[in-house]
């Protein structure tokens, strides 16, 4: 450590049993902090790299114990429940800490490499039986990368299989470096069109396909690592034959895809949305049919390319 | 399925259960009759074989297995020497709306006049509880524990392959021997030796009747069958009816209709729990699959057929009802016939063979309550059987179960099993273990662990009624840490425990003396040669279990008191007395923050888990190598069937936030929404109990269909149970949930915290979502379980 502190990342959730980030059974730390801000994004809790403060209505009982003890008066009963005058909160969390329902939390908690790790090996078990290991997840966790490659170095130590799960939208150097530790990367394809990119996501996508082409470059020199391409299928965003055809031609570039999802939208985070006080741009938008799921791999297949539905 | 069986499973499902007063009114007869002519075996077997040859018998339309309990398919018999059902149980289970047996009036009429002034005061029930302690009467009313044996005979037994290879003739040869070998200058018991085996001969004799009486029904009916394929198929019946169960089994069919016979006979002769179970099927079966199809005599669809056949005969008999039942009481249908598939065989090997998977794909199509099959996974056993497995486990019925056959061998070899009889046991009942064939292993009740608790939080008294029925352990208020408060739980634990094995030791030997089962003793090794009956420690093996339910609710409730009462401070033990008093109501709040802020069993947290370990040492010390007349035989169990729901109708509020009367916990499940971190950790929580030292451990996990779904969640799924049992666990089933669950945890969101919903790469607690959504995961899962 350069100056003796140990770095610690800031996390919004832990999943155990995660089936669907990665191969196995894995376990999945969510970082909090995302460069991007989606449209369909299902988890808006991690976008905002600060403690995101959510009440889950449907847990209060309405006790009151909240508006009581917040120092500043920062809490009180409205129309739908519960109400924070953000202009008073200073961040206590004494509400989060009274509330004996749980309705009441500040998403984010600050966590060390040790923790991580000692979370990590609980399912050391899983993993060995299913293949499975550690997924970083988010939020973009090469946001927090120094963290992030710490947590990568020492659960390489401890020869646990690591996966990141990123944007591509970060510094290529720190990427360079996550591909030395870890063993696989789920690497997002949104859309190919820039404009329509930054429309939808609120970046461009120039610095991602680069950053992906680097990654690429990086794993096959040093003949360890995979990219598993994950693609979005969110109708009337990047269901187009176009973006298909150029998201097919990107993947045909690259030499170490060890896979291709197709995650179908949904809207199941959606509820979040409310419970944060933040905007759903995505409406009533339904989820792709199953029709259009398989047009959507037949078009991979027919281009040699190997694609499945879901992670 | 091909068209006789869908006919035939048709007229399964479709007939209600009925109560058949034949075997009453025989035995009635029977009893008035010889009274006081034979000693008490002999009596027995006399009584049996006179059943066997004057029941009504029934061979059905298409059937290729024959024989029924009743006189008809689903026609339960009663069992009066027992207990004797009065007319107003009758009438009871006529009526009532749930699990109800339609009786006759006149039925019910000649039961009155007939067979109940005869057994009023004589059935084994009434001479029992005439006899029994006050102590024992006060815990067992207050709900501490259950009594298997007031109602129903010792049972759950499971074959080895004996039968497959040994007839009844050949039976009746050993206990001849066995008769020859009496040392009667030397040996002081060769008397009640000599009656248990002439008892033996007599049941072989009157099994080897019922089965030629079905062969010569059969002829009688091929004799005016106009239909020459059924005229064929009876004359077959027959044949095979002729031939077993005098001898042993020639083909497939033969052994089939050889294990249907040697189940009924088991059943007719007594009302044993969990009827029979055939133990390994599919190995027992193997050579006479394998012979059929080398000599061409069997191919696969014949088989299956056969195999359905059966499976619709142990469908069509549900469990006798209980006598003393009152309206609301809704009993079970279910007598648990277990058959286990794949495992280990004899010789170590793996046992999965062809007839493990036509066996669950009969399982799959038929979808009928009983019989039950678990799949037992080694070390050994191929991904390609798991799979097969899994696969049916997922399309929702919870069934089959899987058991770690390692584990079931390690629980054997703990009791002193060899490795031999070890290999061939296995988990009958829900998931108890035992050697097949071999082995007494009868269950005694169920405790009431959380009620226990409650004892020790009331210094003995029932809060529920206000009646002192445990030991006065002090004023749990006058208690300075959490240490003396567990002292006083333990204190009560072994009063109830000590009371309670006290009254089973005296039933054991009342069933013993009053009511051998001779005929299933000449079923289990060793019986013969010790001229002993299977209720008498006759067998190679006997062991006695008492089945301990609600470690989740008992371990919270622990944890509560620990934490937040004697440790931190932020509850004191007189509110939370009074919020149990008073059932939570006007404590929402500590009953909110007791159950969000207090580690609970099952999620890999090892302050809670060691509560668990504790609770878990604490009923090994109370039971295991406790005495009955067989010698130190009992040994914890750890499942609940469905007495958890009971147990907790009969518990006020405990200290984990559960309302008064509500289930408890069940098996060695966590409770029910207190696990919040997924599977992955109620394993790891489950795997800090020592369950080799167990006679069995029961775990449920519920899933939403959609988390199992595609080859990657069938593999999840095979990858969780694999890990689970290298990890020590015993059973694992999974519950896939159906819409009608979905929406209890939208009314009742704390005991469904810790369902999954999957979509597509992302998954989320169901009780999260907002309503839209889970409105729509509701309308998908409609869908899936289709």
């Amino acid at each position: 450590m350069l100056f003796g502190k140990e770095p610690t990342g800031f996390i919004f959730d832990v999943k155990r049993y995660s089936i669907h980030d990665g191969p196995g059974i894995r376990t999945t730390f969510f970082f909090k902090g995302c460069p991007l801000s989606c449209w369909w994004c299902h988890n808006p809790e991690g976008i905002s790299p600060l403690p995101a403060p959510t009440y889950h209505g449907n847990r209060c009982i309405a006790c009151g114990r909240c508006v009581r003890e917040c120092p500043n008066g920062a809490r009180s009963f409205g129309p739908e429940g519960i109400a924070l005058d953000s202009s008073k909160c200073v961040e206590c969390r004494i509400c989060e800490q009274v509330c004996p329902t749980r309705a009441l939390e500040f998403v984010g908690k600050e966590m060390t490499v040790e923790e991580i790790v000692r979370l990590a090996k609980k399912d050391l078990a899983f993993y060995d039986e299913s293949g499975g290991g550690v997924t970083f997840s988010g939020g973009e966790p090469l946001m927090q990368a120094e963290f992030l490659i710490a947590c990568l170095e020492a659960l390489r130590s401890l020869e646990i299989s690591t996966a990141v799960d990123t944007s591509g939208f970060c510094r290529e150097e720190d990427l360079l470096l996550a591909a030395e530790e870890a063993d696989i990367f789920l690497f997002d394809i949104k859309l190919i069109d820039p404009k329509l990119h930054e429309y939808y996501t609120g970046v461009g996508n120039e610095r991602i396909l680069a950053n992906l082409r680097s990654l690429d470059k990086k794993l096959v020199e040093q003949g360890r690592g995979s990219i598993n391409i994950r693609i979005p299928l969110i109708p009337g965003v990047n269901n187009s034959p176009e973006n298909l055809e150029a998201v097919i031609a990107c993947v045909l570039s690259l030499r170490s895809v060890s896979g291709v999802n197709i995650l179908p939208y949904h809207s199941i985070g959606s509820g979040k949305y409310k419970n944060l006080g933040l905007e759903f741009k995505m409406g009533q938008t339904q989820p792709p049919s199953d029709y259009e799921v398989s047009q959507a791999l037949s078009l991979f297949a027919s281009r040699g390319i190997h694609a499945v539905k879901g992670g | 399925m091909n068209e006789r069986i869908a006919r035939l499973r048709n007229e399964s499902f479709e007939t209600y259960p009925s109560i058949s007063i034949e075997r009453a009114r025989l035995t009635t007869d029977f009893y008035r009759a010889n009274e006081g002519k034979y000693p008490v075996p002999v009596m027995r077997a006399l009584n049996f074989k006179n059943l066997c040859e004057q029941k009504t018998l029934y061979i059905g339309k298409d059937e290729l297995i024959v024989g029924e309990r009743g006189p008809a398919p689903k026609a339960v018999s009663t069992f009066p020497e027992l207990n004797c059902h009065t007319a107003r149980d009758l009438e009871i289970l006529n009526t009532r709306p749930m699990t109800g047996y339609r009786v006759h009036e006149d039925d019910i009429r000649i039961y009155t006049e007939e067979v109940v002034p005869y057994w009023t005061g004589r059935t084994l029930r009434d001479r029992i509880f005439s006899n029994l302690p006050e102590e024992w009467l006060a815990l067992y009313e207050a709900g501490c524990f259950t009594e298997f044996m007031e109602q129903r005979a010792p049972g759950h037994t499971a074959l080895d392959g004996t039968i497959y290879s040994t007839g009844l003739l050949d039976m009746k040869k050993k206990i001849a021997s066995a008769r020859e070998r009496l040392d009667w200058i030397n040996d002081p018991h060769a008397t009640e030796k000599d009656e248990e085996l002439q008892a033996m001969d007599i049941a072989c004799d009157a099994a080897i009747i019922f089965a030629r009486r079905h062969a010569d029904l059969a002829e009688e009916m091929a004799a005016s069958e106009k239909d020459f394929v059924r005229k064929a198929e009876l004359l077959k019946i027959a044949d095979v009816c002729r031939h077993v169960p005098a001898n042993a089994p020639r083909d497939f069919h033969e052994a089939i209709q050889m294990y249907w016979f040697t189940h009924l006979g088991t059943i007719t002769e007594l009302n044993g729990w969990d009827a029979m179970s055939p133990g390994h099927f599919d190995l027992h079966l193997r050579p006479f699959y394998e012979k059929g199809i080398a000599d061409g005599s069997l191919d696969r669809e014949k088989a299956k057929e056969l195999l359905s056949c059966f499976w619709i005969k142990v469908n069509n008999t549900p469990a006798p009802p209980k006598v003393g039942v009152t309206a609301a009481e809704s009993g079970t249908y279910n007598d648990f016939t277990q058959i286990n598939l794949g495992g280990i065989a004899e010789d170590g090997s793996d046992g999965s063979n062809d007839v493990s998977y036509i066996i669950l794909d009969v399982l799959d199509e038929l979808q009928l309550l009983q019989p039950q099959v678990s799949v037992h996974i080694s070390s050994k056993t191929s991904e390609r059987f798991l799979r097969h497995a899994c696969k049916v486990m997922r399309r929702g019925s919870g069934y089959p179960s899987a058991f770690n056959s390692e584990a079931v061998f390690m629980e054997q070899l703990g009791m002193g099993k060899t490795v031999e009889d070890a290999r061939t046991g296995g988990t009958s009942g829900c998931v108890e273990t035992g050697s097949f064939g071999k082995e007494a292993y009868i269950l005694h009740g169920y405790l009431n662990v959380p009620k226990i608790m409650e004892l020790a939080l009331n210094n003995g008294t029932d809060p529920l009624s206000g009646k002192r029925i445990g030991l006065e352990t002090g004023d749990p208020q006058t208690f300075t840490c959490y240490e003396e408060f567990y002292q006083a739980f333990e204190k009560q634990l072994h009063y109830v425990v000590d009371t309670k094995i006290r009254t089973d030791n005296y039933i054991q030997r009342m069933f013993a003396r009053h009511a051998p089962a001779p005929y299933l003793s000449v079923l289990i090794h060793d019986c013969i040669e010790n001229g002993r009956d299977y209720y008498d420690g006759g067998p190679r093996y006997n062991t006695d279990y008492i089945q301990c339910c609600g470690i989740g609710t008992v371990t919270d409730s622990f944890s509560v008191l620990k934490k937040h009462v004697f440790e931190e401070k932020t509850v004191t033990l007189a509110d939370l007395l009074r919020a149990l008093h008073e059932n939570w109501e006007g404590w929402e709040e500590m009953r909110q923050f007791i159950w969000n802020r207090t580690p609970f069993f099952g999620n890999d947290d090892e302050e809670a888990d060691s509560i668990m370990q504790k609770v878990y040492a604490s009923l090994l010390n109370a039971i295991d190598g406790k005495h009955s007349p067989k010698g130190p035989t009992y040994h914890v169990n750890m499942l609940s069937t469905t007495c958890h729901i009971y147990f907790g109708k009969k518990l006020g509020a405990t200290p984990n936030g559960r309302f008064a009367h509500a289930p408890e916990s069940d098996g060695t499940s966590p409770s029910h929404g207190a696990d919040r971190n997924g599977p992955t950790a109620v394993v790891k929580s489950l795997s800090r109990m020592d369950q080799l030292k167990s006679g069995g451990t029961l775990l449920n996990q519920r899933f939403l269909p959609s988390v199992l779904s595609g080859d990657s969640g069938l593999e999840k799924m095979g990858q969780l149970i694999r890990t689970y049992f290298k990890l020590g666990g015993h059973h694992i089933q999974f519950n896939v949930v159906d819409t009608e669950t979905l929406r209890k945890a939208q009314k009742n969101p704390d005991e469904y915290r810790s369902l999954l919903v999957r979509v597509a790469g992302y998954s989320d607690y169901f009780v999260d979502l907002d309503q839209y959504h889970q409105e729509e995961i509701i309308a998908r899962t409609a869908q899936e379980n289709l």
